[in-house]
């Protein structure tokens, strides 16, 4: 263990960054140049503090560690951080994102660079936060603080229609939010505390778990997105700048299913029971349904957005099988879905950046003058579609494992988007990767650079290292999903035996 | 460690030829690889002596790869005498097709990537084989399937080719989902999926039920039907054999090495390797038995009338494919696997032979436009007369120890399923030698149809593309007389060891030895039958082919378009999925999601907002929207900081 505060460090580090780029100055050129230099330091200290945590952490522990506890706003609100094997490889998956759209961002964006740069630290803040906040009024805080930069991103350097995205992304999650700090109230008048430990054991009572789990649920959904609250996605990531795509992507679609497992799982076991075969049904029918809509959409964008929210769906069906496959299938799912789908973007990037199209029908025969984007591109679409070996595997097989002995309907359902997603995916990579290439304005496209073969390795090694030795990570896992199926098998029977006695 | 090399030689090769290929240039990344697979072959068939005719099987485990509660998967390689036989058939065929390649892409420009994804299709498939665990076979199946992706569509111009590796991937994964499912049931019902745990606890959840898609079933037949959907999308058996007739869009070499001898018998070998759980349930074994037998027969009808010379070998493939699988329904493993081990090298043989007449004739793979070529390349003719020969069962010859021995198997399983297939065996033994016959008049004999400028250019292959040929034909003709005795015969106990369970009342390998004549005779019969079929009809009076396809014109077009398989799933399933997608995408997100929620509230807002922006900057509602969060985060704070006091 550190004895320093390494969670506030790694949180606040890329606001120290962000500051610095205030400082500096000059002329809009060397302002620029100074923001991107500052900013990828920045994150990439961040990254390599953050492994810090990573390597000082206690695998056989199950509560949090690295605690931090200090008197804020008074009433029992405190600052209060600490992470568990379930929230701290989001902080390294966050950190470890960071530089590589830094890197994604150092040509595409070139209006405003200073206020992009800004704007993405603060937003690295805000994540860390939100995985580290052990405080319900922190946590919030961090949640809903982080929707501001995102929205700039998208509406300031966003596509053409950007405004209709940002305002629907908007709408979407505030609605989620009010319902969740509503709950959040109710919770606080009840317990008289916004700790998070302290409410993980708080026995809230039945009905109104209920009430409480629907709201937090609305925010939640909307984040992951779920089916039907998923058609802010296509429209956000289409108009997002790539660094933007990727993050959303990558780290704040993650916060929902980080959510379902920090709050709505430990803190209403009886009501996330009830609903279990409710979240069931919306994400067979998200991986169901998207994966068709993915399979005729024209915009290369658009195609990935819809796979997400298939991919997505997965995930909250591991997360309620309550088995230790399915959750810690659900968490190394996340991390996964983070860098291969954000890589995938990352792909949709780089010939975007020099045909500023994201139209299908536009591409064709890359591979002649792209050989090394071909590969690269071939990769994650093999990861994506989960081929064994590759990350995107090991996360969805556990998942099915989980889901198979609670319910071998949503298995068997849920594994038929495994043949769709093939589908969906090899004809994207086929239209606009294959074929002869016969477009005048193709004819000049310039293979990967060495930046943006820096962005791709160590993706490409992430999601092979966790295809092939997934260990290291699920060992960080085990000890806190264990003692989350405990505590969870714990009040289940306390209710049984309650309702028991009340017969 | 020899087995680590054996396993892992291709996959350094693969990834030397595939990111060194500047620095190696194509000659080097063809040495590399083709020695390293070779090197591999070797060895393997060092392991086959050493473990079918000596010492025990053994597991390497190397290292942890999933661990998740009591789920527990290792890599590791496991060696048994089932395992071995496989190695040598996919590494032996594999070092030739390599090898041939080199001849045979020498005109290619992308010699390193595809000498690269041979040795990392050889690498997929001998991690599927050595697999001790099915999570690891899974590992390898699918890395096959990839492979065999980029092989078929490696001519990525054309467009054929690339709809052809979509396809062979997308219905591969149907099967796959049924692998995926029973791997997933395994693990429900033995609480493992290493092979070892779950065949051993197999005997004590005979007649056990359990609760799947809302019916109660039997553990043990679902879990083996589950599995054999997984067998039969890779081994291309009726129903999901769509995909393996396209995939000849791929170079020859490829249809040779995955698509004949190594990988469509995946299915093959898996079924085998599971024989202790299938011994439990006759039910599965008698569903094998049908789409075994069936397929056998309809690939054979629809060979009878192809004109592509590949894709009467390709149906002929997926023919003996269904052999193997009804061997293996009346419970005659070993049989199935022999037939696996001599077919690898004798129809090798002939997709590489093939490939020679194709190469011959300037790229040509119409058998219309070719015949008349056996004066012109006489050592083809000879390896492809071989190979015919093989296949077709004349005695002596690898196909007809090994063919025979299965249609005998299932004459005297004396179940009705067993009849339906000893009868479906004759018939398509008979088409067999009818079809391979006329593949052979129809390209070597007879007057050239080919232009007057390609026939100028017919020659001979290079010895670096007749080598593999010679050596394929030697097992041709000696893997049958050889392999009989140890394989299949009395001794076949000692040879398998441990490695394929037949229950004790499962007689039939000592069974089919004793037969009736009449049964020894009828796939002879049939055989010379089909020949002289043949050749009076393209040789003698080749007027005879068209006259009945014209008089017979809804039977000719029914084969010739393969009983219209291709259309039927294209309306059933393609055109169907393409149409929902379109209306769940513009009607259920569109009008309905959005329509309903953000649009109907975003229009007034925007409205608002519009008459705001004409007053103040264009940006106006970004920092608007922007100041309601802030504002939504403070009133927050108010809240709960005021709860407080």
């Amino acid at each position: 263990m550190l004895d320093w505060n390494i969670l506030s460090y790694v949180t606040f580090l890329p606001l120290v960054g962000a500051l610095l780029i205030l400082l500096t100055g000059g002329k809009e050129e060397v302002a620029a140049r100074n923001a991107r230099q500052v900013a990828l330091w920045t994150t990439l200290a961040t990254f390599a503090v953050s492994l810090l945590i990573w390597i000082n952490f206690d695998n056989s522990q199950s509560g949090f560690q690295f605690v931090e506890k200090a008197d804020w706003l008074g009433g029992g609100i405190n600052y209060h951080m600490g992470v568990d094997g379930i929230s701290m490889l989001f902080i390294i998956l966050t950190t470890f994102l960071m530089p590589i759209c830094i890197l994604a961002s150092w040509t595409s964006i070139n209006s405003r660079v200073r206020e992009f740069m800004i704007a993405f630290l603060i937003m690295e803040t805000l994540m860390i936060g939100v995985f580290c906040a052990l405080d319900m009024v922190l946590f919030y805080l961090f949640f809903e603080a982080g929707l501001i930069p995102m929205f700039l991103i998208i509406g300031i350097w966003g596509g053409a229609n950007r405004v209709y995205a940002s305002f629907k992304f908007f709408l979407y999650t505030l609605i989620g939010s009010v319902l969740m700090l509503a709950a959040m109230i109710t919770m606080y008048m009840i317990a008289g505390t916004t700790d998070i430990p302290t409410l993980m054991v708080t026995n809230f009572p039945g009905d109104l778990q209920t009430w409480l789990w629907l709201a937090f649920f609305a925010s939640f959904a909307v984040k992951v997105p779920m089916w039907p609250v998923h058609t802010w996605l296509p429209d956000a990531h289409v108009q997002a700048p790539t660094a933007g795509s990727v993050i959303l992507a990558g780290v704040l679609l993650k916060m929902g299913g980080y959510g379902l497992l920090r709050f709505s799982l430990p803190m209403f076991p009886e009501a996330s029971e009830y609903f279990t075969p409710f979240v069931f049904t919306l994400s067979v029918v998200a991986i169901i349904y998207t994966s068709l809509v993915a399979l005729v959409q024209k915009d290369m964008k658009k195609l990935i957005a819809y796979s997400s929210v298939a991919h997505m769906g997965f995930i909250t069906i591991g997360i309620f099988t309550f088995t230790q496959q399915g959750l810690e299938g659900s968490i190394l799912q996340m991390i996964s879905h983070g860098i291969v789908s954000g890589a995938l973007f990352l792909c949709v990037g780089v010939i975007y950046d020099r045909l500023h199209t994201r139209e299908i029908s536009r591409y064709g025969g890359l591979v002649h003058r792209m050989p090394k984007y071909a590969v690269i591109f071939m990769f994650f679409t093999m990861a994506t579609i989960g081929l064994p070996g590759t990350s995107g595997f090991v996360g969805e097989f556990l998942i099915l494992i989980g889901a198979y002995q609670v319910s071998t309907w949503t298995a068997a359902l849920a594994t038929t988007g495994v043949i769709l997603g093939a589908a969906y995916s090899l004809w994207l990579y086929r239209r606009v990767v294959f074929g002869e290439l016969v477009k005048e304005d193709l004819k000049t496209m310039m293979d990967v650079n060495k930046r943006e073969i820096a962005i791709f390795v160590p993706l490409i090694l992430v999601a092979l290292w966790i295809g092939v030795y997934p260990d290291p990570f699920l060992d960080v896992m085990h000890a806190s999903v264990t003692n989350l199926m405990t505590e969870h098998q714990a009040s289940m029977e306390l209710v049984k035996s309650t309702l028991h006695a009340a017969n | 460690m020899m087995y680590v090399l054996i396993v892992f030689l291709p996959l350094l090769a693969a990834l030397i030829a595939g990111f060194g290929a500047r620095q190696l240039g194509d000659r080097g990344s063809q040495i590399v690889t083709s020695g390293a697979v070779s090197a591999s072959a070797i060895l393997s068939w060092v392991a086959l002596f050493q473990v079918a005719f000596g010492s025990a099987p053994t597991t390497i485990e190397l290292f942890t790869w999933i661990n998740s509660g009591t789920f527990d998967v290792s890599w590791s390689l496991r060696v048994d005498s089932l395992t071995a036989v496989m190695l040598v058939v996919v590494n032996t065929v594999s070092a030739l097709v390599h090898i041939y390649s080199i001849g045979y892409m020498s005109h290619d420009p992308h010699k390193p990537r595809f000498m690269s994804y041979l040795s990392l299709f050889t690498f997929a498939m001998l991690m599927l084989v050595t697999s001790d665990n099915f999570l690891q076979m899974y590992f390898g199946w699918e890395g096959v399937g990839l492979a065999s992706y980029l092989l078929i569509g490696f001519w990525f111009n054309k467009p054929s080719a690339n709809a052809a590796s979509i396809k062979a991937f997308v219905v591969n994964r149907v099967g796959d989902f049924g692998f995926a499912l029973g791997i997933m049931a395994i693990y429900l019902v033995f609480d493992s999926i290493s092979f070892d745990t779950v065949f051993a606890a197999v005997p004590e959840k005979v007649g056990e039920t359990f609760n799947f898609l809302g019916y109660e079933v039997d553990v043990i037949t679902t879990i083996a039907l589950l599995l054999f959907l997984g067998a039969m999308g890779k081994s291309a058996q009726l129903g999901l054999h769509t995909w393996l007739p396209d995939a000849m869009e791929g170079p020859t070499p490829v249809s040779a090495l995955i698509h004949a001898a190594t990988m469509v018998t995946a299915g093959v070998f898996m079924v085998a390797r599971c024989s202790p759980i299938f011994e439990f349930s006759p039910t599965a074994l008698a569903v094998v038995t049908v789409v075994g037998a069936s397929t056998a027969f309809f690939a054979a009808t629809v060979g009878l009338v192809q004109n592509d010379i590949k894709r009467v070998i390709a149906y002929s493939t997926c023919s003996q494919l269904g052999y193997m699988f009804f061997a293996i329904g009346v419970g005659a493993y070993p049989v199935a696997i022999f037939h696996l081990f001599t077919h690898a090298f004798f129809k090798a043989l002939l997709f590489l032979g093939s490939g020679a007449v194709i190469h011959a004739v300037s790229d040509e793979q119409d058998m219309r436009k070719m015949g008349g070529l056996g004066k012109h390349i006489k050592i083809t003719y000879a390896m492809m007369f071989i190979g015919t020969v093989a296949l077709t069962g004349v005695p002596f010859f690898a196909g007809f120890y090994s063919k025979d021995a299965i249609i005998e198997s299932a004459f005297m399983a004396g179940t009705d399923v067993g009849n339906y297939a000893f009868w479906c065996g004759i018939g398509a033994a008979l088409m067999t030698a009818f079809y391979s016959w006329r593949l052979m008049f129809m390209t070597f004999h007879g007057k050239p149809r080919a232009s007057k400028e390609v026939m100028s250019h017919v020659h001979e292959s290079p010895n670096v593309m007749l080598i593999p040929l010679y050596v394929l034909a030697a097992g041709a003709i000696g893997a049958g007389f050889v392999f009989y005795e140890p394989m299949v015969g009395h001794g076949y106990k000692e040879f398998w060891g441990n490695a394929i369970l037949l229950r004790e009342s499962n007689t039939i390998m000592t069974d089919f030895h004793n037969i009736p004549s009449w049964v020894f005779w009828a796939p002879m019969i049939a055989m010379i039958a089909g020949f002289l079929l043949a050749f009076n009809m393209y040789i003698r009076r080749t007027d005879i082919p068209v006259q009945l396809a014209k008089t017979h014109s809804a039977l000719y077009q029914f084969l010739l378009n393969k009983w219209y398989f291709d259309e039927l799933y294209d309306v059933v399933f393609v055109r169907p999925a393409r149409w929902i997608g379109s209306k769940l995408w513009t009607i259920g997100d569109g009008k309905i999601i959005d329509g309903l929620g953000p649009d109907g509230i975003a229009a007034r807002v925007l409205d608002l907002a519009k008459r705001a922006s004409m007053l103040q900057s264009g940006y106006l509602y970004h920092y608007a929207f922007a100041m309601m969060i802030g504002v939504a985060a403070f009133v927050s704070f108010f809240f709960l900081a005021g709860g407080g006091h």
